[in-house]
């Protein structure tokens, strides 16, 4: 408990210090805030101009949950029939892994251009980012079951299907959760990409419309948003995994 | 005096070899390490009634758990047989049980999901089997435990499940290495007197492996003595003694006598 406490108030303090500091500075140097604003200033435009950070916040998330949702369904069911089929591993795997080389930042101008200026091309753009990292964690975590277990299971005569459902899939779980937070994070910026490349909405496309006006302010409340849009999805990943993964937190809390 | 002379395994009492529920001969097994190879098991022979309690002994490292990983058909041997019922078979799946030395209990199931396991994979319902493993948590000293998962129990505790969890499964033999290891005095007697009771309620052939020489006295009727690696038998004692048994009764001390000096024979004690 004690810990726990600590755990929260440290980097609070250490964000209240660089917050407090970023502020001083601004004044004591003078920056013009078409330049850098100050963080008291931004969280000023942020809560005054929630109706458009509420509207294009929307878009991007919608971007970000189908574009995730895509990507987890494909990507699962994908790691799954690698997992099951030694000619869908070989033929598929080395290409998934090789395709990793091609920066997917540089293909989002094609996307536009095929899946078009609305959230389409978003929800692909991010599909992609996040996909290859869960197929390739999902597929080894399958794989990485342990060998004295699957000896058990051996033993207690278990089925192919026995072995999968009951300890394959619980034991990948954790590796599974470990890339889908990781991918909560890079599905922001898959999103955010897209909407620089060409959009009429979204937060991203927000930013750079205000960095073109010079609204500086309004380019740091959109980041702000963003961060925080990030923050709340990884939480949720947080809670889904609590709650898929009970044995991970039973023990040490009580 | 029920036993026989040392360095030679005589058995008598019963018949043995005719008509044995298992027989083991010669069951033979060779490790690889890298160029040379690790001989583990010597020529094992053994046999077991149907519904008799055996007990292993031998040294650590011996090649106990190797045996009956072999029995429990997780390796193969270089050499020997095993027969059930007289037939030749590859090993005694299907119809066995067997605890392993770990408790392998998985991390994301609680106590009764654990101890359902095998039932589970048999085809029995959830429900049913649940019901039955939490008649026997008090019995096994989980009360109160149903739900706590591996992480949360003490190692006695985990070995008590993955005990319920053969016993569960309800195979007419029973392979348990090492039961009893990781627990207490005072817990391991309790276990023992209730391993007999449900030995003595459902009959299955057990074969016990224990370090545990008043283990193997006070539980079983008959008891293998292993040499060290290169493992054989090197001896085996009949133990015709009305149950419950005393540690301190004087045929006991005599069987433990015997046992010893079998054993003692196989601990090389390195030259100062
Ligand atoms: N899979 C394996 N590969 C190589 N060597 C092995 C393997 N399994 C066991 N051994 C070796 O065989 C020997 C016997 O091991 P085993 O686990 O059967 O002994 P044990 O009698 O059960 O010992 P303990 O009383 O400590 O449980 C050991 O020296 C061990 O290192
Ligand atoms: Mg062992």
């Amino acid at each position: 408990m004690k810990t726990r406490l600590v755990n929260t108030a440290l980097p609070v303090a250490l964000l209240a210090i660089l917050g407090l500091s970023w502020e001083a500075s601004v004044h004591f140097f003078e920056i013009p805030s078409y330049i850098l604003p100050g963080p008291w200033e931004i969280l000023k435009v942020m809560w005054q101009r929630m109706d458009l950070f509420a509207a294009h916040g929307v878009v991007t998330l919608i971007e970000i949950g189908l574009g995730f949702w895509l990507a987890l369904v494909v990507g699962l069911t994908l790691a799954v029939l690698i997992h099951a089929s030694r000619i869908i591993e070989r033929s598929f795997l080395p290409l998934i892994i090789s395709s990793q080389t091609i920066p997917v930042f540089a293909i989002a101008p094609l996307l536009i251009l095929w899946f078009g200026y609305g959230i389409g091309s978003k929800v692909v753009m991010t599909a992609i980012i996040v996909f290859f990292p869960i197929v390739i964690n999902t597929v080894e975590g399958l794989k990485a079951a342990d060998p004295d277990t699957l000896a058990l299971l051996q033993i207690l005569e278990a089925s192919p299907g026995q072995v999968f459902f009951k300890v394959r899939v619980p034991q990948s779980l954790p590796l599974v959760f470990s890339v889908i937070k990781i991918g909560v994070a890079v599905s922001v910026i898959g999103a955010v990409i897209g909407e620089w490349v060409g959009a009429k909405e979204g937060l991203g496309y927000l930013m750079i419309h205000a960095n073109a006006q010079l609204q500086v302010e309004l380019v740091f409340a959109s980041i702000f948003w963003l961060s925080i849009l990030g923050m709340g999805l990884y939480g949720l990943v947080v809670v889904v995994e609590r709650l898929l993964i009970p044995w991970r937190h039973g023990g040490s809390n009580k | 005096m029920p036993f026989s002379h040392a360095g030679k395994a005589v058995f008598y009492m019963k018949k043995h070899g005719v008509d044995s529920l298992i027989q083991v001969e010669d069951l033979s097994k060779a490790f690889s390490r890298g160029s040379d190879t690790l001989q583990v098991l010597q020529q094992i022979s053994l046999s077991a009634e149907p519904g008799e309690l055996i007990a292993i002994i031998g040294p650590s490292g011996c090649g106990k758990s190797t045996f009956f990983n072999i029995l429990a058909g997780l390796l193969s041997p270089d050499g020997g047989s095993i027969s059930l019922n007289s037939k030749k078979v590859p090993h005694l799946r299907g119809r066995m049980a067997y605890m392993q030395q770990k408790d392998l209990l998985l991390p994301w199931r609680n106590t009764l999901d654990n101890a359902i396991l095998g039932m589970e994979i048999q085809g029995e319902h959830k429900r049913m089997a649940r019901e039955q493993a939490r008649d026997l948590l008090k019995t096994f000293g989980l009360e109160g435990f149903g739900d706590s998962y591996p992480q949360e129990l003490s190692g006695g505790m985990r070995q008590r499940v993955a005990l319920m969890r053969t016993i569960l499964c309800k195979k007419d033999i029973l392979l348990l290495d090492e039961p009893f290891g990781a627990l207490d005095a005072i817990t391991r007697s309790i276990m023992q007197k209730w391993l007999l009771k449900v030995w003595g309620q459902f009959g299955p052939s057990i074969l016990l492996v224990t370090h545990d020489v008043d283990e193997a006295l006070i539980l079983a009727d008959r008891i293998y003595v292993m040499t060290s690696r290169p493992a054989s038998i090197k001896g085996s004692l009949q133990v015709d003694l009305q149950r419950p048994r005393k540690i301190t009764e004087l045929d006991m001390v005599k069987c433990k006598e015997y046992l010893l000096g079998l054993l003692e024979d196989e601990l090389t004690v390195p030259e100062p």
